[in-house]
């Protein structure tokens, strides 16, 4: 019989994994966003066209089945056009959990791209600015401030996730919880331990989130 | 052969057509996971909202505590503690209603915040107005803010319900049936996991696209001041 103070020691593995699908999916899942929030922004049919397929797709099905789709079907589309393409569990992972919150992240970033007001794009183009600059320099500061609060959501969303990378045998701290209970049957008190460490994740998350949000709200107009 | 149903794999086209009607039968299960989820969220929800906008911190406060832990935790643990925990408390739920327990209790959290926005956002003239009409608090609330605070609150709810129905595979883990799950057992009898995986997903996007039509056409529909109730 194990003692509940041992179960730190592999629930604190498995956190850390946890933590570290989080901060690439996030990352990575941002990435996304922005290429493809931006692409539904721009003029160009093409580009829209394939953002908007992007957004639909991902946002329009299921996290779990894109999951599965890229570790046990995408491997069979490789096999048909003779490409390896099959994934080790943490790339599929980081890669499923990253497309999806990118499609969400993306809807977020094209509505601040739109919020921006009409006449700083009409003042950038007085100036003669090229719609690259106009980018960079006008809408995307001006936007960012409005994009993290929702943003915040979302990686609070995206830790939560991540708990479903555990079904295609990846460590993170859902699969230690379940390997333990297989190992103890104490399911009351490792489920009870491990909901509370993902709240403190959440809290820690949620914290990192608000000085990042204070650290651009600087670029906001007006503001000095 | 699932459900009695046979399948024939001579090419990919004719094992998605005799397929479909085994997929059908879990989409038919994960409807049902859906509209139990939505429900127990719905009415989960408006307890706690109604508990978060008393005016005693004792009460409001542990309510805004518990949703922020419940918003905060993830599905899948949320759903291991309930199938786990309860039996040893002696509560024993077939799966699929401890699924649709899980999936309503992460909602509440949710819908909660969408039913305190929607009564909230009612200007406060209203409430003086009411009072001025010398209306009683019970009928304020019945036939001023409650029909005005509906075409807010339901557009926002229909988001939620589409987002149940997408968490609803995660219920395969506690052996429940729905479409993924079916979907995933044919991948492993037939070593053909791309056609029922891709399948899968498209009656999803499918589902999606359908059902956020229609939250845009009744979020359209519902009149913008308010709809009445008699």
């Amino acid at each position: 019989m194990m003692h509940w103070t041992e179960y730190f020691g592999p629930l604190m593995q498995g956190a850390w994994v946890t933590v570290q699908l989080t901060v690439y999916s996030t990352i990575l899942g941002a990435i996304f966003a922005f290429a493809a929030g931006i692409g539904k922004s721009a003029h160009t049919l093409v580009l829209r066209t394939i953002s908007i397929v992007y957004i639909e797709v991902f946002r329009g099905t299921s996290l779990l089945v894109q999951l599965f789709w890229l570790y046990f079907a995408l491997p069979l589309v490789g096999m048909a056009i003779g490409i390896d393409l099959r994934l080790p569990p943490v790339v599929a992972g980081v890669l499923a959990l990253s497309l999806n919150i990118g499609a969400y992240g993306a809807e977020v970033v094209r509505g601040a791209l739109a919020a921006v007001s009409k006449d700083q794009y009409e003042a950038a183009r007085a100036l003669n600015f090229t719609p690259r600059k106009t980018l960079w320099r006008i809408a995307l500061p001006q936007a960012i401030p409005e994009m993290m609060p929702p943003f915040g959501n979302l990686a609070v969303q995206n830790l939560k996730d991540t708990a479903l990378v555990s079904l295609i045998s990846l460590s993170d701290l859902a699969f230690r919880a379940e390997q333990l209970r297989n190992f103890t049957q104490d399911s009351t008190t490792i489920y009870t331990m491990v909901l509370f460490m993902y709240f403190g994740l959440a809290l820690v998350l949620t914290l990192m989130m608000k000085l990042l949000e204070r650290y651009v709200g600087r670029w906001r107009a007006g503001a000095r | 052969m699932l459900f009695g149903i046979a399948w024939d794999t001579s090419s990919n086209w004719t094992f998605a057509v005799s397929i479909l009607p085994i997929l059908l039968r879990g989409l038919w299960v994960t409807v049902q996971a859906t509209v139990l989820g939505f429900f127990i969220a719905l009415v989960l929800g408006l307890v706690w909202a109604a508990l978060k906008m008393v005016p005693l911190k004792i009460v409001s406060w542990p309510a805004a505590v518990i949703t922020e832990f419940i918003r905060d935790t993830p599905l899948l643990v949320q759903l291991f503690f309930l199938y786990y925990v309860l039996p040893e408390y002696g509560i024993i739920f077939p799966a699929f209603l401890t699924g649709a327990l899980a999936l309503g209790i992460q909602y509440s959290a949710y819908t909660a915040e969408v039913y305190r926005a929607g009564l909230q956002a009612i200007a406060r003239g209203q409430h003086e107005a009411a009072r001025a009409l010398n209306l009683k608090s019970v009928r304020t609330f019945t036939h001023i803010i409650l029909p005005q605070a509906v075409p807010r609150i339901v557009p926002a709810m229909g988001n939620y319900l589409v987002s149940i129905m997408k968490d609803v595979p995660i219920l395969s883990v506690v052996t429940v049936l729905e479409m993924l799950n079916v979907a995933q057992i044919i991948g492993d009898r037939t070593f053909n996991y791309l056609v029922p995986l891709s399948m899968v997903g498209g009656i999803y996007l499918i589902m999606t696209l359908v059902a956020s039509a229609g939250v845009r056409f009744v979020d359209r529909a519902l009149p913008k001041r308010g709809i009445p109730l008699k």
